[in-house]
């Protein structure tokens, strides 16, 4: 140990990893979006002279137990996955962000009340959440996605409220205010170039946790019904066939993995 | 702090409430009469009569009005009447003790092999930040955090149960169905507390109080335990809160995926067997012990963080 070694040391190179991510997840929807262009079959047609096939030309990834393609199943999983992870995102964002500016401008009792109601809705585990609503509507997708949403808007709630109020504090926003400017722009010029880059990382988290959370449904089959082609109910399915076809169970796995592993990677190395 | 332990109580309230709610929904949607439903599960299916589904009916008001039989169904709560699960007809609250064992076993389990696993990792990452070991850390966490636990679960079972034969799949006969439920949530859990512990101990490491500690003459050997761990210790204890999050969910999958017979496999259990009551008292115990368990995670901060206490 020198001492060279007690002074500061240099800061990280910046890093590349979220282009990776992007890259990645634009990969991950390109697929989705071309898979039925690719797979000509219907993802619930079964071919019985092709059950748990290799990869042929008919089928370029193989069958499932039931003598599905696993390319149409796939590609059909991954446009559920990536559109109720897009709709749960956008819909908990726009109340969440609000509310959050809200409350950071109202302050007083409104921040209280809302900060108490987002702590409330925190006392549950998300998953916990989720898994009682869908037990309520058994297989019903806007049960998941609403349950979802109601608790992702909380993590918007919270960020958008400590920084609205740390930006809203400063001799900046003072100097709009004592211009005459309205609230509109004080959201649009002071809030909003400060909040972007943070709700793109709370969005692309709050994906990753959806996607996990259906897929988590899925396996432990209390989440879509069969036969949704849907990646956790996937891997239930196809539990079984390890030994015969570890090729058609793998899909679904990687697949979750990649759409996590791309979504983390958008939002920043750092796990939370 | 007593402000804080007052918003963890309001919390303990909510859950009761919601869970109330839902399963009263649940019940309400049951198919079949509700009043018969209920007398079954007190007096077993073979003693169901009229008279006793008209009791029942009297007693529990479901002929009156909805908000009625809901202000019943929550003061049932309240008084901790979870009655008996429709399927085994054993009465709610013995069935849940025994589970709770089982889930708290593993959770234990699994919550020190991660403490073993994943900070001491990262404050050896981060006293040498961007070395071959912080990079070799930075991938793996990377990929865990990647996997979600059942995914991960799934891998384990595949690799060194079904492969290997190393460890059994699933069940709980011994301390060797233990491994894998507990490594697949703590393998989870390590990755983000290794990552926690690298960062703040790559910043005290560069802090000027540690270059003067070492200036002044400390011996290498003292200088981290004396200035870094306690430091390091306050984040890792305040992401515990944090991971309790990520530990309660993992049991639920994780112990369905094993077959461990603990709380959150008798609440899947109970989904998809309509089995109302188990399903109201298994996710009620869940829930009140996430609270329990982030008011001493407050309380642990308190202890450890001085300006935490200077703030409450």
């Amino acid at each position: 140990m020198s001492l060279s070694d007690t002074l500061p040391l240099q800061p990280p190179p910046a890093r590349r990893l979220p282009h990776l991510g992007t890259a990645l997840l634009l990969g991950l929807g390109l697929f989705a979006a071309l898979a039925p262009i690719l797979a000509t079959v219907d993802p619930a047609r079964q071919d019985y002279g092709a059950i748990l096939a290799a990869p042929s030309a008919a089928h370029p990834l193989g069958t499932d137990h039931l003598g599905r393609d696993m390319l149409a199943r796939l590609g059909s999983a991954l446009r559920l996955s990536l559109g109720l992870a897009l709709l749960s995102v956008v819909t908990a964002a726009i109340p969440g962000t609000l509310l959050g500016i809200l409350a950071a401008w109202r302050g007083g009792w409104t921040d209280r009340g809302l900060s108490t109601l987002a702590d409330m809705v925190l006392a549950l585990p998300g998953l916990l959440l989720v898994l009682l609503v869908s037990a309520v509507v058994p297989g019903s997708f806007l049960a998941i996605y609403g349950s979802i949403s109601l608790v992702l808007w909380i993590e918007y709630f919270r960020i958008t409220r400590a920084s609205a109020r740390a930006i809203l504090a400063s001799p900046a926003v003072e100097a709009s205010r004592l211009l005459g400017f309205r609230p509109a722009y004080i959201v649009w010029r002071h809030l909003w170039p400060e909040l972007a880059p943070v709700l793109l990382t709370v969005g692309a988290f709050g994906a990753a946790t959806a996607i996990m959370a259906v897929a988590a449904l899925g396996f432990v089959s209390v989440g879509l019904r069969p036969p949704t082609a849907e990646l956790g109910l996937m891997m239930t399915e196809l539990l079984p066939y390890y030994a015969e076809a570890p090729f058609v169970l793998v899909q679904p796995i990687l697949a979750v993995f990649l759409l996590v592993l791309a979504l983390n990677l958008v939002a920043g190395y750092r796990p939370r | 702090m007593i402000a804080r332990l007052g918003q963890r109580l309001l919390q303990a309230l909510f859950v009761a409430l919601a869970v109330g709610a839902l399963t009263f929904a649940l019940m309400r949607l049951l198919p079949g009469d509700m009043a018969y439903r209920i007398a079954a599960g007190r007096y077993g299916y073979d003693f169901v009569s009229a008279e006793n589904a008209a009791a029942v009916r009297a007693e529990l008001g479901l002929e009156g009005p909805v908000w009625s039989a809901f202000a019943r169904w929550l003061w049932d709560i309240a008084t901790l009447d979870l009655g008996r699960s429709l399927v085994s007809g054993e009465p709610v609250l013995a069935e849940i003790g025994h589970q709770l064992g089982a889930s708290l076993t593993l959770a234990l389990a699994a919550v020190a092999l991660s403490l073993l696993l994943g900070p001491p990792l990262g404050m050896m990452a981060g006293r040498r930040a961007g070395g071959a070991l912080d990079r070799a850390l930075l991938v793996s966490a990377v990929v865990l955090r990647a996997l979600p636990p059942f995914v991960l679960g799934l891998i384990l079972v595949l690799v060194f149960a079904l492969s290997l034969g190393w460890f059994p799949a699933a069940g709980h006969a011994g301390w060797a169905n233990l491994v894998l439920p507990a490594a697949t949530l703590a393998l989870g859990l390590a990755a983000v507390s290794s990552r926690v512990a690298r960062d703040a101990t790559a910043e005290i490491v560069s802090a000027p109080f540690y270059a003067f500690a070492r200036l002044k003459g400390l011996p290498e050997a003292q200088l981290f335990p004396r200035h870094g761990l306690r430091n390091v210790s306050v984040p890792v204890v305040t992401y515990l809160g944090v991971q309790l999050v990520m530990l309660i969910e993992g049991v639920v999958v994780v112990e369905t995926l094993f077959a461990w017979p603990g709380i959150g496999h008798a609440l899947v259990h109970a989904i998809v067997q309509r089995d109302v009551p188990m399903v109201q008292g298994t996710a009620l115990a869940m829930g009140l012990i996430f609270v329990c368990l982030n008011a001493l995670v407050d309380l642990a901060n308190a202890r450890l963080d001085p300006r935490a206490r200077a703030a409450a």
